[in-house]
C-alpha cells in the first residue's frame, strides 16, 4: 500500500512517519509538500507532528489554509483513512475534520515522555490490528495537548465510541495521575463519526523499533497495511 | 478604520496561563487581584464605509479565524475617532 505524509513548513515528524511506513513496514511512502494539490494516489494519509506554520495564532490554525488540505478533506469525505499525529491532530481539529480543540497543558509544561494509552476502539483503519483494550507505551511531546470539547460533544463522542485512545496507568487504569495534560476523560485520541479520520496526541511513529524504547506504535500503521491487504507486510521488529 | 478584537477563553474553559499569572501576582503581593484571564489582542485596519461595516467584517474575521469558537469568545471595539477622521478625508 501507499502512505502520503504531508509536510507543512514546521513539520518535524514527517520523516519519522515516512521511515516507519517505508523502512520498518516496507510500504510505499511519499512526502507531499503542503502546497501540492495531489495526494499522489495514496491509500492512507498521515498529518505528522511538529509545529506547522510555527503554531502561529493557534496550533494547527494556519495549516488548514494549505492547498493540500482541500485534497485531504476530499479524501476524508470519500472515506479515505487519515491519521493526524500530535500537531497533525491539532490540524484536524482546526480544519473541522474532528470535533473539539486543544488547550495548553494543565501543568503549562511541555511534556516529553513515554505514556501508556489504552486502545478503546479497534474498528478504525488505524487500530484494527490491535486487540481491544491493548496497552501501548508510546511517547508524547507537546505543550498543547489538553483536549477540550463542550460537555454535550464529549458525551456524544463517548456514546458513539469515538474515543479511540485514552491515557492510562501502566496497569491500564484511566486515572488522573495517568493524564499528562488534563484532557477531558483522559482522551488521547478520537475518530470522526465515519471512523476513517483518527487523531491522537502521542507519537506512534516514534515507537516503531525496540531500539528507541518501544515498538508499540507500529500497530497503528500495521492496521492500515492490513486494511489494504498489501503483501510484504511481515515485520521483524528491531 | 481600526477595529480592535479581544479574544479570550470562554468563562467555562479553564485558563491555566491566566491562573498561573494570577498566582504570580499574589506572590508579588497583589492579593486584591481575584482573577486573571489571558487572551489575544488584534488590531485590524479595515477599509470600510461605516463603523457597522467595520464591526461586521471584524466579527466575520473573528468567527472564521481569529477565535476558535469551541474554546474562545471575542469582543470588538471599532475606533470612533479614527472612523470620523476617515469619514472627513
Amino acid at each position: 500500500m501507499k502512505f502520503a505524509v504531508v509536510v507543512f513548513p514546521g513539520s518535524n515528524c514527517d520523516h519519522d512517519a515516512h521511515y516507519a511506513a517505508s523502512q520498518v513496514l516496507g510500504q510505499e511512502a511519499e512526502l507531499v509538500w503542503h502546497k501540492d494539490t495531489s495526494l499522489r494516489g495514496a491509500d492512507a494519509v498521515i498529518l505528522p507532528g511538529g509545529f506547522a506554520h510555527g503554531d502561529y495564532l493557534r496550533t494547527g490554525a494556519i495549516a488548514r489554509f494549505s492547498p493540500i488540505m482541500q485534497e485531504v478533506k476530499r479524501f476524508a469525505a470519500a472515506g479515505g483513512p487519515v491519521l493526524g499525529i500530535c500537531n497533525g491532530f491539532q490540524v484536524l481539529l482546526e480544519a473541522g475534520l474532528l470535533p473539539g480543540a486543544m488547550l495548553r497543558n494543565r501543568s503549562l509544561h511541555f511534556r516529553c515522555e513515554f505514556v501508556h494509552v489504552r486502545v478503546e476502539q479497534v474498528d478504525t483503519p488505524f487500530t484494527l490490528a490491535a486487540s481491544p483494550s491493548q496497552l501501548l507505551k508510546i511517547p508524547i511531546a507537546h505543550g498543547e495537548g489538553n483536549y477540550f470539547a463542550p460537555p454535550d460533544v464529549v458525551e456524544r463522542l463517548e456514546r458513539n465510541r469515538q474515543v479511540v485512545f485514552r491515557y492510562v496507568t501502566p496497569a491500564g487504569e484511566p486515572t488522573d495521575e495517568a493524564n499528562p495534560n488534563g484532557s477531558v476523560n483522559n482522551i488521547a485520541g478520537i475518530c470522526n463519526e465515519a471512523r476513517n479520520v483518527v487523531g491522537l496526541m502521542p507519537h506512534p511513529e516514534r515507537a516503531c523499533e525496540l531500539a528507541v524504547g518501544s515498538a508499540d506504535g507500529l500497530v497503528l500503521l500495521q492496521s492500515a497495511v492490513r486494511r489494504f491487504g498489501t503483501a510484504g507486510a511481515t515485520v521483524s521488529v528491531r | 478604520m481600526r477595529a480592535r478584537v479581544f479574544v479570550t477563553l470562554k468563562p467555562s474553559v479553564f485558563d491555566p496561563q491566566g491562573t498561573t499569572v494570577g498566582e504570580a501576582l499574589h506572590t508579588l503581593g497583589y492579593t486584591s487581584v481575584t482573577d486573571v484571564r489571558q487572551g489575544k489582542y488584534f488590531e485590524l485596519e479595515i477599509d470600510a464605509a461605516s463603523v457597522d461595516d467595520a464591526t461586521r467584517i471584524a466579527a466575520e474575521a473573528a468567527d472564521k479565524l481569529l477565535a476558535n469558537p469551541v474554546i474562545e469568545s471575542y469582543r470588538i471595539e471599532v475606533d470612533q475617532a479614527a472612523a470620523l477622521a476617515g469619514a472627513k478625508r
